[in-house]
């Protein structure tokens, strides 16, 4: 069978992995994608500016489009349908024929048709390539205006303000969100917005677009008021592309969508339309679980065909749930179901708090036993519950006002027990996957949330249903008899995070108080120097002082990096890899004198490698008398501020990104943290410091620092995401202070930033609210802690060298002054290098050997 | 305990306070790299100073602690566990050390052979 699937947007490439899934021999798909690549993400399209690449956006996993059978034309855009001839004519004039067609064509932002809609840096919102234009356009312009008021308007104005710009939201109705919320719920989202900055205006009817006085365009409204702007983005609903439909008569409707029955056929039963293209009953879905749900059946539909078996039996497209909830401009918003009341006889109840600016409503059934729908601003802590309310139909408590009321005596809610969800509910709607599937995978070995998402996909599109996962993969695991173990090991029964806790809150600072008062045994390599890293980042004592030194692994407990051969690494601090010529010139004599390999870093800095145990403290007291000081290349610790040489001399450069990394390697040097740390700070949007693969990445703003958190080169890397933008240096300095803290809180054992922001339950809203808006109300307390860290700060090495108890340690035998004869090098390159066995072997006669135990 | 070693009489090595309390030092025996533990405070313990499994002798640099009812040290390369009372590698068992006797002599002097 030849498939052809026009369109390969996020539903048509739906289709395309449902369909490979169950590899068919005979099935050959030609895909023609009018896009210059294959399918992303478009939910999370916005996150391209947070940092996000086309890449990391893609939807098609590596090798996809090279299985055989399967052929993506990108740049192809289909023009004609010749449904006699079952032909299809592309732009560039191929002709490509088919058996099944199916039209996955989406849509396109609505443009009204104002005059002047077509001028320069008027956009629209749907793709990578209009972002682009955006981010270009943004860099000339001071004033950004978004044309409509819906969902779509407010995650671009959003994007505008983001980038820096003064930002307006002009809207045809006279509230925000029409379609989603009330009136109450819409005032309260208006007043919260304008609160961040953006300027709303209700009831403006645009008449044209003219030349600017003060800005590029002027947009005059019918009420005769104007506004000026230099960008003007359209986001005034969607439009099905259907004109494929029309030129080929397959039906569509009055406004628009081509016409489908319940297996997603059009009029002719070899053509299929599904996503935003279709119209189902008179209904067009512009959410992406719909047209997830649709692909999975025209699949399902195919595969029969092919297997010559019964459609009849196959499910049918039977609508869907437009509930959503969303963060707009950090407002959670969420609808539900009947948002407006509109089934006769419901009863609606009602809660408004002004003052904490929270709306919240609740549409039910006459009898008061069925949740209809709801309306959820600027806390939607409950969407999960009511939403699995009213679709698994569970009925309503005696009161039900009681589930949107706050509780005033701190006793929780009458909320719905994970337990109390039929195992048929469906949890994560975008991939259809339900809470009998997540119970299995959990039972099957997922018991991360991580691990549950890759297993079944659960949480992996919008993202919403993530809490309501992770509550049942808890009780689940409870279950199950799978206590939640995570106790960082046999000597202590608590996470790191809670031993943090005991450390902070019971005061203790030594290891035999800790192990006495909480643990058991006499501890081991890990929970050794995760205590000895909890008391780093609490108290800042010396790490070799005599009740910490048998707690730190190797590297810390010789302030070196040990290497394969027991020799060490000396890496001593360069602050944004800047260094004068005489510590070069020093660092050089050093490295002559005993004999090191020299190397520079990935991190801007020098690493000096083959020196022997005896031979570190002697290096180091000649690296401090030249200026140095340790670099903690060997601590789970802060690492390194990379920098790009930025506006002191770089043509491009807005800040001074040397001088900003030099103050942060100053503030944060020897910090100690669950894992490494690692900072860049770039001049200017060039990135030349590759601030966006950091834990803390800084990049310069004309305005200030835009600061980007919890990247990851290594082993997978992971961009940086936006946390704050336009900062002045105090400010900056205040965040990542708090941001760090709380890492160093809440992090695993040797969990990076990345990986614990990917753990991070709430994810980078959550975040944002403890970091900027100190919801927690600990932001005083967290800068405090990291201030006592700061002003403790000693050299370790230079302790280290000064200290004739630390200093003895520093011998290979404790009763001779001879070498270690393990350690041999070899030159290579005009360097050394450490010998291999065989060169040992045959230099040295003679090697350790394994004698018979008696 | 290897035949050898057993031969040959035993060596003062240093004194209890040169090793701190929970860490362990390397001492020259006979020729060999012997690694000397001490748990707590009168404790002591000595296997081989050389990780087979890393080619390096480093045993002595690694972290002590408790599995169960056995003492180990981690080695500070590869992090394995070798059984500080007789000298087997609980990873890989076909990579155990020797262990050595150690005990405390006069003025609190540390004796190995
Ligand atoms: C020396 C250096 C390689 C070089 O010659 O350039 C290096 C060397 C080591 N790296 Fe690295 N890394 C070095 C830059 C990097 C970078 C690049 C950077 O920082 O810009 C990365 C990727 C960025 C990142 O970390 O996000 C990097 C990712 C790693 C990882 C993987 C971390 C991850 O989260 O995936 C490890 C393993 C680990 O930490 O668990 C690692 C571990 C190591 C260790 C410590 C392995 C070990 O335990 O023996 C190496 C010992 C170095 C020594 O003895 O001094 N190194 N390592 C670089 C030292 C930079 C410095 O000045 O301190
Ligand atoms: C900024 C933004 C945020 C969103 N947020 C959410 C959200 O939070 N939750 C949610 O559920 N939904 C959200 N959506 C909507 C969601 O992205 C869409 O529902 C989904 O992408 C629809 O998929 P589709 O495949 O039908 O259409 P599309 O993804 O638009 O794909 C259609 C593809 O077909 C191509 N095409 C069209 N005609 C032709 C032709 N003639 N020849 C070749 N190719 C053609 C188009 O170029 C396009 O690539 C958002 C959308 C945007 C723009
Ligand atoms: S990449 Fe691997 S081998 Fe190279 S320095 Fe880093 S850790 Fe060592
Ligand atoms: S509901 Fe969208 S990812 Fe689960």
């Amino acid at each position: 069978m030849k498939l052809v699937v026009i369109g390969n947007g996020m539903v048509g490439h739906k289709l395309l992995e449902e369909l490979m899934a169950t590899r068919h021999a005979d099935l050959e798909i030609t895909v023609l994608c009018e896009e210059p690549r294959p399918a992303y993400d478009r939910v999370h399209l916005s996150e391209f500016f947070a940092g996000k690449s086309a890449e990391d956006l893609s939807l098609a996993t590596p090798g996809f489009f090279e299985q055989p059978g399967l052929q993506l034309r990108l740049d192809v855009r289909a023009t004609r349908i010749d449904r006699v001839l079952k032909q299809i004519t592309c732009a560039d004039g191929e002709i490509i024929s088919y058996d099944k067609l199916v039209l996955a064509t989406g849509s396109t932002p609505f443009v009204p048709a104002i005059p002047g809609n077509d001028r320069p840096a008027c956009l629209v919102y749907r793709t990578i390539e209009d972002l682009q234009a955006m981010t270009r356009w943004g860099r000339e312009s001071r004033i950004g205006v978004v044309v409509g008021g819906g969902l779509l308007g407010l995650e671009c104005a959003k994007a505008l303000h983001d980038l820096g710009l003064e930002t307006h939201v002009v809207e045809f109705a006279p509230r925000l969100m029409t379609v989603q919320v009330d009136d109450g719920g819409g005032r309260m989202l208006r007043r919260k917005i304008e609160e961040l900055g953006v300027v709303v205006h209700t009831q403006k009817n645009t008449l044209e677009i003219v030349d600017g006085e003060a800005a590029r365009h002027r947009m005059k409204f019918a009420d005769g008021d104007h506004l000026e702007a230099d960008l003007i983005v359209f986001s005034a609903g969607i439009r099905p592309r259907d004109e494929l439909a029309r030129q080929s008569e397959l039906g569509v409707g009055e406004r628009g969508g081509i016409r489908i029955d319940n297996y997603c056929r059009t009029r002719d039963w070899d053509v299929y339309a599904i996503g935003e293209c279709a119209l189902w009953r008179g209904k067009i879905f512009g959410l992406v679980a719909p047209g997830y749900e649709m692909a999975r059946i025209v699949a399902a539909h195919l595969g029969a065909l092919l297997e010559r078996k019964q459609t009849s039996r196959l499910s049918e497209f039977s609508g869907a749930d437009m509930s959503t909830k969303l963060k707009l401009m950090g407002v959670d918003v969420a609808s539900i179901g009947d948002a407006h009341g509109d089934t006769p006889g419901s009863r609606v109840y009602q809660f408004s708090d002004e003052r904490r600016q929270v709306y919240k409503k609740l549409v039910v059934s006459g009898d008061g036993k069925q949740l209809l729908g709801g309306v959820l601003v600027g806390d939607a802590a409950e969407y999960g519950t009511l939403l699995q309310m009213m679709l698994n139909g569970i009925e309503l408590p005696e009161a039900p006002e009681f589930l949107i009321l706050p509780s005033s005596d701190g006793k929780p809610k009458p909320g719905l027990g994970v337990d109390a969800l039929p195992a048929s509910a469906q949890i994560c709607s975008c991939n259809n996957v339900s809470k009998s599937q997540l119970c299995e995978a959990v039972g099957a070995g997922a018991t991360s949330i991580v691990a549950l998402k890759t297993a079944t996909r659960a949480g992996t599109s919008c993202g919403g249903c993530v809490p309501l996962v992770t509550q049942i993969m808890k009780s689940e695991m409870k279950r199950q008899g799978l206590a939640v173990n995570n106790h960082l090991c046999e000597h202590f029964a608590y996470t790191r995070q809670e031993l943090y806790h005991l450390v902070r809150v019971g005061r203790i600072r030594h290891f035999g108080e800790l192990l006495a008062r909480h643990g058991s045994g006499l501890g081991c390599d890990i929970c050794k120097p995760v205590a000895a890293s909890i008391f780093a980042s609490c108290w800042n004592e010396f790490v070799l002082q005599a009740e910490h030194a048998s707690l730190q692994d190797s590297n810390d407990y010789f302030l070196a990096n040990i290497q394969k051969d027991g020799s060490y690494s000396v890496v001593p601090r360069m602050p944004a890899g800047e260094v004068t010529p005489e510590g070069l010139i020093a660092v050089g004599q050093i490295a002559r004198k005993y004999g090191l390999y020299t190397k520079i870093t990935g991190g801007q800095r020098v690493d000096m490698f083959g020196a022997r145990l005896e031979q570190l403290p002697s290096i180091w007291e000649e690296l401090i008398a030249a200026g140095f000081e340790s670099g903690h290349a060997y601590g789970k610790s802060v690492r390194t501020v990379k920098s790009c040489v930025g506006s002191t001399w770089c043509r491009y450069g807005v800040q001074d990104s040397v001088g900003a990394a030099v103050d942060l390697d100053d503030r944060y040097k020897g910090l100690r943290s669950p894992h490494k740390l690692k900072f860049a700070v770039s001049g200017c949007t060039r990135e030349c410091a590759e601030a966006q693969s950091k834990d803390v990445g800084v990049i310069a703003t004309e305005k200030g620092w835009n600061l980007y958190v919890c990247g990851n080169g290594g082993m997978k890397p992971r961009h940086a995401e936006l946390l704050a933008v336009d900062l002045d240096t105090p400010t900056l300095i205040r965040y990542i202070d708090r941001f760090l803290m709380f890492y160093i809180r809440t992090a695993d054992r040797l969990q990076r930033t990345s990986v614990w922001r990917d753990n991070l339950e709430g994810g980078m809203d959550y975040l944002k609210d403890v970091i900027v808006h100190d919801t927690l109300g600990i932001a005083a307390e967290l800068e405090a802690e990291m201030q006592q860290v700061v002003d403790s700060y000693e050299c370790e090495w230079k302790k280290a060298v000064g200290d004739p108890h630390t200093r003895r340690r520093f011998h290979h035998f404790i009763n001779s002054d001879a070498a270690d004869g393990n350690v041999a090098f070899v030159p290579e390159r005009k360097q050394i290098r450490p010998a291999t066995i065989e060169e040992k072997r045959t230099r040295l006669g003679r090697i350790p050997m394994t004698v018979e135990m008696e | 305990m290897s035949y050898r070693a057993a031969k040959q009489g035993w060596v003062r090595v240093c004194s209890l306070a040169d090793i701190v309390p929970d860490t362990g030092v390397c001492a020259l025996v006979h020729g060999e790299q012997v690694a000397v533990f001490r748990i707590g405070q009168r404790d002591l313990y000595a296997i081989d100073n050389f990780d087979p499994i890393a080619s390096a002798a480093v045993l002595s640099r690694g972290l002590i602690g408790s599995l169960g009812e056995r003492i180990v040290v981690a080695s500070p390369i590869h992090k394995q566990h070798f059984d500080l009372r007789t000298g087997e590698c609980i990873e890989v068992p076909e990579h155990s050390v020797r262990a050595w006797s150690v005990r405390l002599g006069d003025e609190d002097q540390v004796l190995i052979r």
